[in-house]
């Protein structure tokens, strides 16, 4: 288990630290390069909007390390319009009511030209009144449950249409095995309810019958879960092909799969497909009785690329930690980082207005293979892979969508929002329009 | 667009063997080296039935992870240090780059599954055909139903003829029904009636609900579903029963510390919860340790770590104690307060020694997976909490009522003045008690480290249920902290199939409440004067 020592000094220290151990890594990395001319100026200001302690630091804490890894390479690239770029932390402690505080403080008293943070759906709902009022600009880069396009959030992971539905795909098909009933199964929450809205609705669209469709849901946190789980193994006893489709949280679903493994429920007779679980949450289970559980994603650290390569490499020199793991978000925030230095260039400014209106159209490799652009909803084009968990604790790639999955803001499978579209361009301007009646509901979000 | 993928592939096969004369060559093995899991799978069936040793080989290879597919369709058989071609067995040189490992997914895994059921259909070793046998059960694939014929045939052991016999009614039931089969099938419907069970109950029910099945099969079928369905009501009450019990487990062990803290001192202790999170890190610490060390020791270093995760946590205990309680006796809104803020030091403490993710504890062999009774499925890691959870009740009570310690500690409980004029010396009575109710706190670690993520903030998910415990058991009473511990677990585990988790959750709460409205003392309220004050 990698020690995060290095962290809690780096934080500690603040910026002396950060602009030492980027010297550090410049030093060590930099041979290979042409040194760009030093950044002079007035600071940049990067707000990075992430909680590093409470329940939701076991996932964030790696992005804020991933943000100024990024920052820091761009300083030694010569910083963004000659001037250097300076990452300003802030810590929303799980907290979602002190999200909307620090996000106020960021834009209002540190003047942030973008902001890179949130993870849960609570903690952006929360933040995304202050920022439409501030005019500030969010890169929000979980997947997540869709129904929202707002003029200043750049939703850099996936929308439903990108991980959801392709995810089902492959269950129904004969690769991933054919399934004909479906436990869905999620923690208590916007996500999984919204998710799995939208799944009933496609999966009925299939042919799959309601009585074929089971929905659970668990609190947060949830740690028992025997009940659930013969329940789950009575449901898949009918004499149907049966898989797991899983929006379970963070946290839970370490015993959650422990039970699983304990009850000797294995992915050939029951795959449990996840869209909350990566290469961070494997990190701490024991993935023998795992193999073959399913998991959908845009990223998996697996994936063969050089660009991939080149990342990893970076992250561990950066982290000085060998063995510390890559993850979706983590790429998420990697292009959106990258897209937004290329709309400033573009712009010639960090005025939001003017940055917000160059982003659209803005492409940038992903590091899987194929080009992310940014659409007119704010979201990204992006491919889809199916991984299968090995016993390494790595995901295998056994399936990916044969093209580029364009992300959607509404879902076309939910009744209220199927003529909704987002399109942030002049004429329309609008998150959310109505593309039957030719109408915009607000000029707002939605 | 997978076609044509397929189709430029076979091109290029058939090209490279037209013109160079290459290993790739469109035979039995060739589909292992394609990306499309479809030809890997009907390779593998073809492999199976080719019968010869390279095929078995490469099978087995597959298996294995062990199973290489070079550039231009050649494959590899390359374990270690040693490289073979798989098709023809000859040691060669493993080229350097471009050799990738057969994919296989949960299809290919089921076809392997398949393939090796076979195979150990004609093991010499009983336990292995029965295995098989038990495969086929839930397979339900036609085409095995000759090799089922053909082993029944010659089988000689009960065991597994019972078995066999199982696995073939399965097989012929889960295909359409065909003239003429009507008597075999109706026989095939008896014996598994008589088998019972989930997998069982699936296939009759398919059976009985399909209209192109005979009437007095689908009706036979039908009673038979009835009486399957009454026997494992039957059983999921008991197994219900079993998984509350096995909460009720967990409940009680997160709450006999702070029964001791709490119940017996009085002092509100926020940072319980830290005290097992710090358990379950020294479980991990340990095993880490001994892995190190002497990995002989690896599958008990669990049992290792129950007294140290106890001595570390009690030593804490008592610092915590000499250092910040013993300043606020008698202001419970300050003692809150600070051990609150305790709690967080200790979270970020760990999460900066440890990291903030997840460590991973392993769960020894001997710890894992289920035994059956009857229609009972006991995890083994549940058995185990549930037998550790009175052991450490036990000897807790042995040590309250038997030891000096246990004296003078409700000495000084029920009246602290006369106990110090006595001779007891209090505040050292004080220490140990806190130490005590800490190193408990460090046993549940341990345990919980079995079943839940041992990250910094798993404290925080079981302080709210530790206090709900001591209250509703009654503050001061061990064996009210019992009873409520299995009152709750049964209650959750018996409104949880029915009305959900999250209701059962808020209607377990609100009964609690709406109890200690009514009797604010607990189930087995401790009564004498010394409470009073």
């Amino acid at each position: 288990m990698p020690h995060t020592m290095p962290n809690l000094s780096r934080r500690a220290f603040g910026r002396l630290a950060l602009a030492s151990s980027a010297a550090a890594f410049g030093g060590a990395l930099g041979a290979g390069y042409a040194r760009a001319a030093t950044p002079k100026g007035e600071p940049i200001k990067v707000g990075i909007l992430h909680s590093l302690s409470g329940t939701m630091a076991i996932s964030e804490t790696t992005l804020k390390d991933v943000m100024l890894m990024l920052i820091a390479e761009q300083n030694r690239k010569g910083g963004l319009l000659g001037r250097p770029l300076e990452p300003v932390v802030v810590d929303p402690a799980s907290n979602w009511p002190l999200f909307a505080e620090k996000a106020r403080q960021l834009l209002s008293v540190d003047k942030a030209s973008a902001v890179f943070g949130c993870w849960t759906s609570v903690s952006r709902k929360s933040v995304l009144p202050v920022f439409e009022e501030l005019n500030g600009i969010l890169f929000y880069p979980v997947q997540y449950e869709g129904q929202e396009c707002s003029r200043n959030i750049f939703y850099t992971g996936a929308a439903p249409n990108q991980q959801a539905i392709p995810a089902v795909d492959y269950l129904l098909s004969e690769d991933g095995g054919g399934a004909k009933r479906f436990a869905l199964v999620g923690t208590d929450y916007i996500y999984p309810r919204t998710t799995n809205q939208i799944l009933v609705s496609y999966l009925k669209s299939k042919g799959i019958a309601d009585e074929d469709i089971m929905v659970n849901y668990t609190p947060f946190g949830q740690s028992d879960w025997q009940t659930i789980v013969s329940q789950i193994k009575a449901f898949g006893a009918a004499g149907k092909k049966t898989a797991v489709v899983s929006t379970i949280n963070g946290d839970a679903n370490v015993p959650f799969y422990k039970e699983l493994g304990n009850q000797g429920i294995s992915a050939t007779d029951l795959p449990v497909m996840a869209f909350s679980v990566g290469e961070e949450e494997l990190a701490g289970m024991d993935t023998k009785p795992l193999v073959g559980q399913l998991a959908a994603w845009n990223y998996f650290e697996s994936i063969d690329t050089p660009a991939n390569a080149a990342f990893i490499k970076q992250w561990h020199a950066y982290t000085k930690q060998p063995k510390r793991t890559t993850n979706d978000p983590m790429e998420a925030h990697y292009i959106g980082f990258n897209m937004w230095v290329q709309a400033v260039t573009k712009a010639g400014t960090t005025d939001h207005d003017k940055v917000i209106d160059a982003m659209v159209g803005i492409r940038q490799p992903n590091l899987t293979g194929g080009v992310a652009e940014m659409l007119p909803d704010h979201h990204l084009t992006k491919p889809v892979f199916i991984g299968e968990i090995q016993d390494d604790g790595q995901f295998s790639v056994v399936w990916k969508t044969p093209a580029l999955v364009p992300g959607q803001a509404w879902s076309p499978w939910v009744a209220q929002t199927k003529d909704l579209i987002g399109d942030w361009r002049q004429p329309i301007a609008c998150g959310n329009y109505n593309s039957a009646t030719k109408t915009c509901l607000s000029h707002k979000h939605a | 667009m997978r076609k044509l993928g397929l189709a430029c592939l076979l091109a290029a096969l058939c090209l490279g063997g037209g013109l160079g004369g290459s290993s790739a060559r469109a035979d039995d093995f060739s589909g292992l080296a394609s990306p499309q899991f479809e030809d890997v799978s009907a390779s593998i069936t073809a492999l199976a039935a080719n019968g010869s040793a390279q095929a078995d080989a490469a099978l087995q290879a597959l298996e294995a992870h062990h199973l290489f597919s070079g550039a231009d369709g050649a494959l590899f058989i390359h374990a270690g240090e040693v490289c073979q071609n798989a098709r023809t067995g000859e040691a060669t040189t493993c080229p350097e780059e471009g050799l990738k490992p057969v994919r296989v997914n949960n299809r290919i895994r089921k076809v392997l599954a398949g393939v090796q059921a076979v195979r150990e259909l004609s093991a010499p070793q009983p336990e292995e055909r029965i295995k098989a046998a038990e495969t086929f059960y839930t397979r339900h694939d036609a085409a095995l139903l000759p090799a089922l014929d053909n082993a029944l045939s010659s089988e000689k052991v009960p065991a597994v003829r019972e078995k066999l016999m199982q696995a073939h009614a399965a097989t012929v039931l889960a295909q359409p029904p065909a003239e003429g089969a009507q008597a075999a099938r109706l026989k095939a419907v008896g014996f598994l009636a008589e088998v019972g069970g989930l997998e069982a109950r699936g296939l009759l029910a398919g059976v009985a609900a399909n209209v192109g099945e005979a009437p007095d099969v689908r009706h036979a079928a039908q009673s038979a579903v009835s009486r399957i369905d009454w026997h494992l009501r039957v059983w999921s009450v008991l197994q219900n029963a079993f998984y509350g019990l096995s909460y009720g487990s967990v409940l009680l062990l997160a709450a006999t510390g702070l029964a001791i803290t709490f119940g017996v001192m009085g002092v509100i202790n926020m940072a319980h919860g830290e005290m097992m999170m710090i358990g379950a890190y020294v479980t991990w610490l340990v095993q880490q340790g001994i892995k190190m060390t002497v990995p002989a020791l690896e599958p008990f270093a669990i049992l290792i770590a129950i007294p140290v995760a106890f001595v570390v946590c009690g030593g804490i205990g008592v610092v915590i104690e000499r250092s910040l309680i013993r300043f606020l006796y008698g202001r419970p809104l300050e003692t809150l307060l600070a051990t609150w803020g305790l709690s967080l030091v200790l979270q970020q403490v760990i999460r900066s020694l440890f990291g903030p993710t997840n460590i991973a504890v392993q769960t020894p062999a001997w710890l894992s997976g289920s035994i059956a009774l009857g229609g009972l499925d006991i995890t083994l890691n549940r058995l185990a909490i549930l037998v550790f959870a009175g052991l450490v009740l036990g000897g807790l009570m042995l040590v309250l009522r038997r030891t000096p310690l246990g004296l003078q500690m409700r000495a000084v409980t029920q009246n602290r003045r006369m106990a110090a004029l006595m001779g007891i010396r209090t505040p050292k009575v004080d220490a140990l008690a806190f130490g005590l109710g800490a190193g408990l706190a460090g046993l549940a670690g341990v345990a919980v480290s079995q079943i839940d993520n041992v990250s910094p903030n798993l404290g925080q998910s079981y302080i709210i249920d530790s206090f709900m415990v001591v209250v509703f058991g009654g503050v001061g009473n061990l064996w009210g902290t019992l009873a409520a511990a299995m009152a709750l677990g049964m209650g959750g585990k018996v409104l949880e199939p029915t009305i959900g988790a999250v209701s059962a959750k808020i209607a377990i709460l609100v009964l609690v409440i709406a109890y200690i409205q009514r009797h604010p003392r607990g189930m087995f309220p401790v009564r004498g004067r010394g409470i009073e004050s």
